[in-house]
């Protein structure tokens, strides 16, 4: 039970500012229906030009299927890894562990045009091997964006096992379950919607990724977003509108889902 | 019990993403850094150039101004929603949940051309101001530093809010209680009591921001319009535009030393789990 709470100007001004950050999302909407082929509010009539064009102009359709697969890999592979990583932390959990995960996380605190420089480096290095697998390659992108996700899947599935109980390990393993047993049958079930999180979330990062993609495509690779960029960079097309509406909203519908399904954190209860 | 038994499964399990990042992002890294001092020849030249070179500082002490602005801005915005947030009714938590986290997940590149559709010429902003009378021409509110502060601020409240909200949560609200027992006033208890004690969350949130945005790339690069042009950008046309590998590595290097300087200040003042940034 809060005693105190907040008075009259602070609520003005969180207010203030819960309308800044909404603002521009909600903008966004009425300029998608506009019936001509600039960036403008539309007058009188309504028009979906600009929602037709993403289904009809290859261009959009490629990218955007091209985005998924490469999300869909990222995140299975991104997940794969962060859950070993932080199972095999949480079993260990000696001194080194936290230099360890401090190395993992660190393409998360590195600003992202030197992760994008680096990864510039390692892509073209690649390409001498083969194009298939460097710069502006699926394979390439989807490498790029394992290493830019992974740590937010790391902190994700460390902060579910932080909430698993350990004795319920210890008595696995005082009744003779072997590693592979404890894992599967009891820690596993155990971080499930952790897990799960850490997937939707890396999908999602992978899915908007602009950052590193533009350093490492150029023609072949066009995600989405680097579609987006080309849509905003030059000339404002008023398609890149329309599929901002469609993300808003598929993301909030998502956020919200997830809201639902998720236990409420702990701190409600206060 | 066999507690040496775990050791080996644990660390197989722990392996392969060290070994991965170690090839995929700390082995490259060193290449850059080895870019820097030898391309176009060998030598520290381009680290010269980077306290030399006009442009090159002109673009740096840009990128520190916007840089302040943007996290004083934006820690000040995030100051003000947490408090909410943390001690408001569970109606303006609720509401202020919605504020932060649906843009949070939202695209950098949406909100930039949020931004665009409301300021630009014909944007929102604009078609309002005329039709109300108030103007005949469509103000410049686009491309500019200001356009720039502000999307940038747009992105990095959110991450300010975890920090602040972990430091004002652990704030004992008997001390607050004491504090009007003793007569306080309400501002005199913000300022006197709670401010000073959530001054370690608001360092991180500080540091934390910062360090952010001097990387920020895609939102001052759409909303400057190549006018402002910050650092991040500048390696970007550096790579592509008049192909200078050298002195974008050379700009990474130093970016990357200032901000292990930032995060070392981080780890120092403020105990606090920057890894609960959780995105």
């Amino acid at each position: 039970m809060r005693l105190q709470r907040p008075g009259p100007v602070a609520v003005v001004l969180a207010l203030l500012v819960g309308v800044f950050l909404l603002l521009p999302l909600l903008a966004v909407v009425p300029i998608s229906f506009t019936p001509g082929r600039l960036l403008t509010l539309p007058k009188g009539s309504l028009s979906l030009t600009h929602y037709r064009t993403l289904f009809e102009n290859p261009d959009w359709l490629t990218s955007i299927l091209l985005s998924a697969r490469i999300a869909l890999f990222t995140s299975v592979i991104a997940t794969g890894l962060a859950t070993s990583f932080a199972l095999g932390i949480w079993m260990l959990q000696p001194r080194f562990s936290q230099l360890l995960v401090g190395f993992v996380l660190l393409p998360m605190i590195v600003p992202p045009v030197v992760s994008a420089m680096t990864l510039y480096f390692l892509l073209t290095g690649m390409s001498q091997v083969s194009h298939a697998i460097g710069f502006d390659s699926v394979i390439g992108v989807t490498l790029a964006h394992v290493v830019m996700t992974v740590p937010f899947a790391v902190v994700m599935v460390l902060v579910a096992l932080a909430q698993v109980d350990r004795r319920i390990d210890l008595a696995a393993r005082g009744m003779g379950a072997g590693v592979v047993q404890r894992i599967v049958h009891v820690i596993l079930p155990n971080i499930g919607f952790g897990v799960a999180t850490a997937a939707l979330l890396v999908f999602v990062l992978s899915w908007e990724e602009i950052g590193v993609t533009l350093f490492i495509t150029s023609v072949d690779a066009i995600t989405l977003p680097r579609l987006m960029w080309m849509g905003l960079r030059d000339n404002v097309d008023p398609a890149v509108a329309a599929i901002s509406v469609v993300l808003i909203v598929v993301t909030t519908l998502i956020l919200l889902a997830r809201m639902a399904l998720q236990r409420r954190p702990d701190f409600e209860e206060e | 019990m066999r507690p040496r038994s775990a050791f080996r499964p644990a660390l197989a399990l722990t392996a392969p993403l060290v070994l991965f990042l170690a090839f995929a992002y700390a082995l490259p890294f060193l290449g850059v850094a080895l870019w820097s001092v030898t391309l176009p020849e060998p030598g520290v030249g381009q680290y010269e150039r980077l306290v030399s070179d006009p442009l090159v500082l002109s673009v740096f002490l840009r990128t520190f101004r916007i840089c302040f602005l943007v996290t004083l801005i934006a820690v000040a915005c995030a100051y003000a929603v947490t408090y909410v947030w943390v001690r408001g009714t569970r109606l303006q938590r609720r509401l202020i949940e919605i504020c932060i986290f649906v843009p949070f997940w939202i695209s950098l590149l949406t909100r930039a051309f949020g931004w665009l559709a409301l300021l630009s010429n014909r944007g929102i902003v604009n078609s309002w101001l005329q039709a109300l009378g108030l103007i005949d021409a469509p103000l410049a509110l686009v491309r500019n530093e200001p356009s720039v502060i502000a999307g940038m601020v747009h992105v990095l409240i959110p991450f300010a809010v975890l920090p602040l909200a972990s430091a004002m949560r652990t704030v004992d609200e008997r001390v607050l209680l004491a504090a009007r027992g003793m007569g306080a006033s309400r501002l005199r208890i913000f300022w006197s009591v709670f401010f000073p004690m959530t001054l370690p969350g608001v360092i991180g949130a500080t540091l934390i921001v910062f360090v952010f945005s001097l990387g920020f790339f895609v939102t001052p690069a759409i909303l400057g319009g190549g006018r402002s042009i910050m650092v991040a950008e500048l390696v970007y046309l550096r790579m592509f535009q008049s192909p200078d590998w050298g002195l974008g590595a050379a700009i990474s290097v130093a970016l990357v030393v200032l901000v292990a300087a930032l995060m070392g200040l981080l780890a120092r003042f403020a105990r606090l789990g920057l890894m609960g940034s959780g995105r």
